[in-house]
Parts: C-alpha cells; sequence; structure tokens
C-alpha cells in the first residue's frame, strides 16, 4: 500500500517544461532518492511535494489525503536545506521547538519533545548556542531534530550533505539513516552524489530531462540499468561496440573475442554493450570467458582500490582492482592480460 | 608617501566636519560675555515651548517609525520574495521624496484633504497630525527601505521563509518571529534616521501649523543669537545618542555579531 503517490506531475515554468508526467509510490517508511544531474527537475519534485511549488498538472496524495492544493504550511511535511535555514535569531532549542509553537503544543510537552529530539541527535548540552556557534555538521543535524520535532508524516531532505566536508558528509548520511530507520519516517532525498544515494536508499528514481528515467534498488539501478542515460550516469562504465554472432545464443564479438551475454536480453543486430570497471579483471582469471590484451596508460592509487587506465584494442577502458600490499599495481606502459565475461555486460538501450 | 597621503585625507576629512561643529558650540557657550558658560542651553530649556514641540516632535516620530515599519518591512519582504523583477520600480518610487520638495507634498495634502474637500482631515488637529504623520513617512520612506533592504540582503530571506512554512508559520508567524527579529538593527538604523528627520523637518510642520520642532527652532534662529546653535548642539547631541544605541544594540545582539 502506497503511502505517498505522485500521480502524473508536470511543472512548467513558462514554456519550459522541467517535470514531465512524474510517477512514484513509496511506501510508508521507506527512504527514496531522487538521483540526477544539475537542472533534471529532482527537486522541484521535492519542492511540489513540499507545497512550494504547484504543479501544473497531477497529483500528490499523502496517507490517502489529496495535498496537491494544499498550502506547504498546512502539510505536516518536514524539510531539510541545503542551506541548513536555522533561525538565526534562536537558540538551538528554540529552532527545534518552533514547529511545535506554532502548533500550539503546551510548553511542558514542547520541552519534553525538544530535550527528546536534541538526545536524539546527540546535541543536548548545545541547546543553549545560537547557529552560528556550531558547526556545518552541528547545524545540518539541529536542522534534521527541527524538521522532525512536529512528527511529520514525511520528511524531505534537499541536498543537505552538500555544504559539508567529506569526513562530515559521511557520518552524517548514515546517521540521518540511522534516525530515519529507527522513527519510521518516509524520506525523500534529493541528491546529485550517487554514492551517497546508494549507501542510504531503499530505492533510487534516476531523473532525466524531467522524467523518471528508471526506479529501483541501488543494486538493481547499478547493475541493471534499463536506458542508457541510467547506465552513463550511476558508476562508470566502459562501452563497447559489438558484433552479434549469433541473436539466439547472445553471442557477440568484441574486437577479436567471444562473449556470451546473460539471457533474456534483447540482443539485436548493432549494438553496444558495457562493462563496470570491476567487471574487468588484470590478468587471467578463472571462470572468466574472454582474455583480451591491453596496455596500462595510467594508474591511480585511491587507498583501499587502484584505477587503472588501459588501451584494449584502440579503446581506453577503466578497471579497478583491490589494493594489495604485497602486490603493488602495474606501471604504465607495461602489457597486461585483462579479463572479462558476458555475464557482467549490460546491454545499453535507449 | 601613500600612507602620508592617506593620513593627510582623513585628518583633513575630520577637520572639515569637526571645526564648524567645534565652533558652533564655542559660540553657542559665549551668551555670558567674556567667559563659558551653559546659559544658552539654560534658556532653551527653560522654555517651555522647546519640551511642548519636542515631545510633539518625539510623539509624531514614533508614530511615523510605526507606520513605516508596517509599510517597508513587509514591503520590501515580498519584493525579495516574490517580485524581485519589481524591485527596480519600487525603489524608483522610494526615492521620489529626495527628488520630490516637501513643499510640492505639502501643498498636494493642502488641496487633497482641506475642509472642504471629501476628507477634511486639515478640519482637526489630530487629522492633521495624521496627515504629518503620513508625510513624515513619505520623507523618512527612502532611508527605512534602504536600511530594512540591507538587513534582508544580509538573511537568505526564501529558505527562512520556506524553512518556517514547511514548519506550519503562516505569514504574520514568518514576519513577526524570523524575519523582522533579523533585520531588527536595520529596521532600528532606518527608525533613528526617521527620527533625526521629523526632528528637523520644517516646512511641512510649519504649512500645516502644527507645533513641531522643526518650526520652533526655526523661530528661535531668526529672533535669537546664541540659543539657536545652542539648540543645534542639542539636536546633534540626540543625533548621536541615536546612533550611539544602534552600534550599542548591534552589539548586544548575539546573532547579529554572527553576520559581522
Amino acid at each position: 500500500m502506497s503511502f505517498l503517490t505522485i500521480s502524473h506531475l508536470e511543472k512548467a515554468f513558462g514554456s519550459n517544461l522541467v517535470v514531465k508526467d512524474f510517477n512514484l509510490q513509496v511506501a510508508k517508511g521507506e527512504f527514496i532518492s531522487l538521483l540526477g544531474p544539475s537542472g533534471c527537475g529532482k527537486t522541484t519534485v521535492l519542492r511540489m511535494v513540499a507545497g512550494f511549488e504547484m504543479p501544473t498538472a497531477g497529483s500528490i496524495t499523502i496517507d490517502g489525503q489529496e495535498v496537491t492544493g494544499l498550502k506547504a504550511n498546512a502539510r505536516n511535511i518536514g524539510m531539510m536545506f541545503q542551506a541548513y535555514a536555522l533561525f538565526p535569531n534562536l537558540t538551538v532549542a528554540d529552532n527545534v521547538a518552533f514547529g511545535l509553537k506554532v502548533k500550539g503544543v503546551p510548553r511542558a510537552k514542547r520541552d519534553a519533545r525538544v530535550a527528546e529530539m536534541l538526545k536524539l541527535i546527540g546535541l543536548t548540552e548545545m541547546s543553549g548556542r545560537f547557529p552560528f556557534q556550531l558547526s556545518g555538521g552541528q547545524q545540518q543535524r539541529v536542522a534534521l531534530a527541527r524538521a522532525l520535532a512536529p512528527s511529520p508524516r514525511v520528511l524531505l531532505l534537499d541536498e543537505p550533505l552538500s555544504a559539508l566536508d567529506a569526513k562530515v558528509r559521511v557520518s552524517l548520511r548514515n546517521e540521518i539513516r540511522d534516525i530515519q530507520q529507527r522513527l519510521g519516517i518516509t524520506t525523500i532525498f534529493v541528491t546529485h552524489d550517487q554514492e551517497e544515494a546508494m549507501s542510504i536508499s531503499d530505492r533510487i528514481v534516476v531523473m532525466n530531462a524531467g522524467i523518471a528515467d528508471q526506479v529501483g534498488t541501488p543494486f538493481e539501478i547499478y547493475n541493471r540499468p534499463t536506458t542508457r542515460f541510467v547506465a552513463n550516469f550511476v558508476g562508470t562504465l566502459n562501452t563497447f561496440a559489438v558484433k552479434v554472432d549469433d541473436a539466439a545464443t547472445g553471442r557477440v564479438r568484441l574486437g577479436g573475442a567471444a562473449l556470451t551475454l546473460p539471457p533474456g536480453l534483447a540482443v539485436g543486430t548493432d549494438m553496444h554493450i558495457a562493462l563496470r570497471p570491476e567487471a574487468l579483471r588484470l590478468g587471467r582469471e578463472p571462470g572468466y570467458e574472454t582474455v583480451v590484451m591491453g596496455q596500462i596508460e595510467e594508474v591511480h592509487f585511491m587507498g583501499s582500490i587502484i584505477r587503472l587506465r588501459a588501451r584494449v584494442a584502440g579503446e581506453l577502458v577503466v578497471m579497478d582492482t583491490f589494493n594489495r600490499a604485497d602486490q603493488p599495481p602495474p606501471v604504465p606502459g607495461t602489457e597486461v592480460e585483462i579479463s572479462l565475461s558476458g555475464k557482467d555486460a549490460i546491454v545499453l538501450n535507449g | 608617501m601613500s600612507r602620508f597621503l592617506a593620513w593627510f585625507a582623513l585628518i583633513f576629512g575630520c577637520l572639515y566636519f569637526l571645526l564648524p561643529l567645534v565652533g558652533m558650540t564655542e559660540f553657542s557657550l559665549k551668551m555670558r560675555r567674556g567667559e563659558y558658560s551653559f546659559d544658552a542651553y539654560r534658556r532653551v530649556f527653560e522654555d517651555q515651548r522647546f519640551w511642548d514641540t519636542f515631545s510633539y516632535s518625539l510623539a509624531l516620530s514614533a508614530a511615523t517609525i510605526v507606520v513605516g515599519v508596517f509599510l517597508v518591512v513587509p514591503t520590501a519582504y515580498w519584493v525579495r520574495l516574490k517580485l524581485p523583477q519589481a524591485r527596480p520600480f519600487v525603489e524608483f518610487v522610494t526615492l521620489l521624496p529626495l527628488v520630490i520638495p516637501a513643499i510640492v507634498l505639502v501643498f498636494g495634502y493642502i488641496r487633497l484633504y482641506n475642509t472642504s474637500s471629501w476628507l477634511p482631515l486639515t478640519g482637526s488637529a489630530l487629522g492633521t497630525d495624521f496627515l504629518l504623520t503620513m508625510g513624515y513617512t513619505t520623507l523618512a520612506l527612502p532611508y527605512m527601505y534602504r536600511s530594512v533592504d540591507t538587513g534582508l540582503r544580509t538573511i537568505d530571506v526564501a529558505t527562512l521563509t520556506e524553512a518556517a512554512q514547511s514548519l506550519g508559520a503562516g505569514w504574520i508567524t514568518i514576519l513577526g518571529r524570523i524575519i523582522l527579529p533579523n533585520v531588527m538593527v536595520a529596521v532600528l538604523s532606518g527608525a533613528f534616521l526617521t527620527l533625526a528627520i521629523v526632528l528637523g523637518e520644517f516646512t511641512m510642520a510649519a504649512l500645516l501649523n502644527r507645533p513641531a520642532f522643526g518650526p520652533y527652532m526655526q523661530l528661535l534662529g531668526a529672533n535669537r543669537a546664541y540659543e539657536p546653535p545652542a539648540l543645534a548642539v542639542i539636536a546633534f547631541a540626540i543625533t548621536w545618542g541615536c546612533m550611539g544605541l544602534m552600534q550599542l544594540v548591534t552589539r548586544l545582539s548575539k546573532h547579529e555579531r554572527a553576520k559581522a
């Protein structure tokens, strides 16, 4: 049963249609990420759910109640913003209490709820501070507590981690996910960071030019992209033009090597396949159906993994290999064997 | 060399502004022949008309500030939030009082609201005071609008509004609890400028025949030698006192320190 339903949503600014026939069903307690490049319409969808923008067409229903025409302050939706948006004139406790005051919650209940929220985010001792006395991460945690204090039906997160440094971003996203799961609150998270979306979402909506290109779990989005845009946008891809030997068995030819594509894929006569960097293995690997020769051009040490760029049959391909202390990476110019398998291939459509 | 020029310019500028003030203050202290005294100040403070006109202008200043805040804060906020394309037009309108002389405005008022008009505001003291307050609000508009607009520029009006809306707040709550407290220093700055304008304004009060401080200063200046500079020094002291208060409020306001 869908808790939040978005049906045939459209939004036009003048003649510019920025959201086109957007449909989404979100279950209660689900964490959904809207992922896409700048200008794809993800923030506009979020703002329409929040009530800051009125849709040109379509409807939004929350828990069976149609909210499309409702004002933002009547929707009972919590929101976190990229720019924190804490009220500078109020202390941490007053910021968290703001929504409760507006609702007319009695003082004693309000104080108890504020204490509960500050405990939840681990900032009890900072209740008397003003926003300018907090770090970016602390401000965003207060913003989360403020959004959750009035017990909203849905929590909306508009790129809340973008302004934070890398380390704080990772710890805060885990904290957000942990709190979301503990409270079981339905959440929509807007981001352009695929790693962020994949690490904390139940499902991801990949948006492109105002359209939801694909909706699926992070595993499905990464491993089985249904459009060329999703395949290219999420993760890194090596794209190859292949010649079909036998469409019935899915046998194709890549350069001089033969690959058998997974069953059930629509194999055309003229097609492209893609392989993720981790699907290419350095050296001769058992269980991989073919081996091609390549020359290493670049080596990027990234800590736990090493990213290699190699020239294979005139094409530059990217492959990732785990770092091992006892096995230094190849140096540029080295001729290497690269193992690959058709079962890892993604057939690109669209 | 450039350091020397900078110091020279600074000292020259200070002298340019301070010397006339020092001269005026010194003259105001010379009422008693051959020695300095506060006789001129004593004479001013002993004059009941000083207190009557000063308190009248002070009351009208307060009324003007209240009307100005209620008119300008929501307008500037709305223009920033919803009508940014109308900003040049609104700025132009708020600048008009600088180019339209007060005498034109007051003659317009007298023609429109005289005793034989459909709204005879000049027919009663209260009506004329109301008219004068509106006139003062118009004169102070360029200063009040700019102060408030500058204050609004220092905060993210759109995001704060949306944050408050998402927490259930309506427009009055947003303006009263979020926007106004965050631009309070700017509002106070506009308020003190309004106070200075109202205390010194002559044309409107004189032509509407109201007992304001401006016409009193003019009357004193036309008939006395030492009291007018004493009065000018008092007016300066009040203005500087207001500016000092403004600084104090800024320093005491914790969240304003964060913006500085």
